[in-house]
């Protein structure tokens, strides 16, 4: 199997001209072991019912977990990138249609939502709650351990997000990325009402290279996109994916999953308190570096 | 331009004796494997050392590829394997299907005639003179078309149905038999399927390493065209550079039923303007119901060129089709 598609340009240089179509079954298969796997080797956690009466007093009956605009975002996104996945992969496997057009608008429409993201992690959220401190990374550790068949007492509750959450994220972000930035460069060599064409804008093999890294994102979301799905379904996850539809998640999930001193929300909130104080669960939620106890 | 060597690199022969022995030899070798037909397309190919396939099947030997004989709709079933000449020379095309007899006839000399076949002419891939170069162009599975760029030498290019690819499609007898309803039979291991030829001939929208349906494992095996329309009206033009020898700048073909004096209805296909024939739908229409005049052909001319758009050095073709299919009105006989 080859990693690289290369060939010779009219300058008779060697050059890159983008990633081995092989690379995306490579993807699939991966994603599907890790699937299969992850199902028969780790035990669905069940939910014990302990909730510390102390911890619960004060607390609603919900909590919002994701303001309408966050879920607004992820949805948005979740369109974008399976219209990018299916236009993008469809044709290579082939299952052809018009799909240069679909392709590139759906990539407008995924870097809307990334810049809507961006802004609302700022202005309205905790650009911290999902940075990764020690503590997530023990919570990791034991996790992990749980899932071999060591289980080292308690699992930690996490934060408002729990640590493979983050780890997702952040691959999602590198990827997502290098999609993007790449993607607008690709933009410059298919006729569209934004850029114009223009192919002169790099050396061909610096152009290869940018249909490389456009390639090996594409694959990395292939395999992301999987696992998420997977997760997202999930029966002991599934009151998180409920909770991205609702936005709300129940107080006994609360305290049963999320450590109350790393995601904090304010005493006797309603729901619609939580909103009106300030943008919601973005804002109930109280990062480690703010309350001076993050790495 | 390439430069034409005098070795061909090597490959290994076979020539099958029947169709079931042809497909699966090309199911065999996959996209290693290289159909030989009349060998003009592919000796270009194959000199320039641009396609070094492993395996050439060709199917010179296959006798029921060859010859026209008469369906039992009132059309006519022609073998891809049939030559040009045959073709063009034909008494039943000449008769039922003159269209696709001046079409033929119309094809490079008389000696590639002889030599070139129906099949090979349909689904022959196109000459844009950047591909054929080897360059490793979107066509070639590249990631660029150095014909699209603001620079590029589009004479001979496109003037709509771009997709990245802007390269035209060089058959004489696709508009015909685009014009004619004709069918497409094409065998696989699989089996046998039939397409509508203007199903037949995809853009590079739709996958830009091919000019038709047909991928690696399928063969073209018949063209069938339907009962004629009786006393119809026909029309075809090739404009090249040269009368002697030449593939098209843009040809036209047409269709028309007329009746007391009125175009009941009408085929417009132009190529060389597209990746594919196109057939001028939007101008069919427009024509149905009136007289086939001069004034209806520039109606159907201007509406031809709706939407289309010259790259560097092509705008002629805008005009060019808009004469073209005012003709084919005006003039069809």
């Amino acid at each position: 199997m080859e990693f690289l598609r290369r060939a010779l340009n009219p300058w008779g240089e060697d050059v890159p001209i983008g990633v081995s179509w092989d690379l995306i079954w490579a993807a699939v298969i991966i994603g599907a072991i890790f699937v299969v796997g992850h199902a028969l080797m780790v035990p669905k956690k069940v939910a014990t019912g302990e909730i510390d009466e102390d911890e619960a007093r004060g607390l609603p009956e919900k909590l919002q977990r994701h303001t309408p605009g966050a879920r607004g975002f992820h949805w948005s996104m979740s369109i974008a990138m399976f219209a990018l996945l299916i236009t993008a992969f469809f044709p290579v496997v082939g299952i052809q249609f018009p799909w240069v057009t679909i392709h590139w608008i759906a990539g407008v429409l995924l870097i809307l939502t990334v810049i809507y993201h961006i802004y609302h992690v700022f202005a309205k959220q905790d650009f911290w709650t999902m940075w990764i401190d020690r503590r997530d990374i023990a919570e990791g550790k034991q996790g992990l351990k749980a899932a071999l068949g060591r289980p080292e007492g308690k699992r930690p509750r996490s934060g408002k997000y729990p640590v493979d959450q983050k780890m997702f994220h952040h691959a999602a972000m590198v990827v997502t990325l290098g999609a993007v930035v790449t993607g607008v460069l690709m933009m410059f060599r298919i006729e569209n009402f934004l850029l114009p064409m223009n192919t002169y804008l790099f050396s061909d093999a610096a152009w290869g290279w940018v249909y490389v890294i456009h390639g090996v994102s594409g694959i990395g979301l292939i395999f992301l996109v999987i696992a998420h799905v997977y997760f997202a379904i999930r029966p002991e996850k599934r009151w998180m994916t409920w909770s991205m539809i609702n936005g709300w998640i129940d107080r006994d999930r609360y305290l049963e999953n999320h450590d109350p001193e790393r995601w904090v929300v304010p005493e006797q909130g309603s729901a619609a308190e939580l909103e009106a104080s300030g943008g919601g669960g973005g804002q109930a939620a109280v990062s480690d570096r703010v309350r001076g106890e993050g790495p | 331009m390439a430069v034409i060597r005098d070795m061909i690199p090597p490959f290994e022969l076979f020539q099958p004796a029947g169709v079931d022995d042809a497909v699966r030899l090309m199911e065999e070798h996959g996209d290693q494997g290289w159909v030989l037909a009349g060998g003009l397309d592919t000796f270009d190919w194959f000199k320039d050392r641009i396609k070094r396939p492993s395996a050439v099947i060709d199917l010179g030997g296959v006798d029921e590829l060859r010859g026209i004989s008469a369906g039992a709709d009132g059309g006519f079933a022609i073998g891809a394997m049939t030559s040009l000449t045959t073709v063009a020379e034909s008494a039943d095309v000449m008769s039922a299907y003159p269209l696709l007899a001046t079409a033929a006839v119309t094809v490079a000399t008389p000696q590639i005639r002889n030599q070139g076949t129906l099949g090979g002419n349909i689904v022959q891939d196109t000459r844009c003179w950047y591909y054929r170069s080897g360059w490793p162009c979107y066509r070639a599975g590249g990631n660029i078309c150095y014909a699209g760029t603001s620079r590029s030498m589009n004479r001979e290019h496109c003037i709509m149905g771009a997709s990245r690819c802007v390269a035209v499609n060089p058959s004489d007898t696709a508009p015909a038999l685009v014009a004619l309803d004709a069918e497409m039979v094409v065998a696989s291991t699989s089996g046998e399927r039939t397409y509508a030829a203007t199903d037949f001939f995809i853009g590079p929208d739709l996958d830009i390493e091919r000019m038709t349906v047909i991928e690696p494992g399928d063969l073209l095996t018949q063209i069938r065209l339907p009962a004629p329309w009786s006393g119809a009206r026909h029309y075809f033009e090739k404009v090249r550079d040269r009368k002697s020898w030449d593939f098209s700048l843009a040809s036209v073909a047409s269709m028309l039923n007329v009746e007391g004096g009125v175009i009941r209805d009408a085929r417009l296909v132009v190529n060389g303007i597209a990746p594919y024939p196109v057939r001028m739908g939007a101008a069919e229409a427009a024509v149905r119901g009136r007289e086939p005049s001069d004034e209806t052909g520039q109606m159907a001319g201007e509406i031809a060129v709706e939407g289309s758009r010259a790259l560097r050095h092509n705008d002629y073709k805008i005009a060019l089709t808009r004469n073209l299919v005012k003709r084919a009105i005006r003039d069809a006989a």
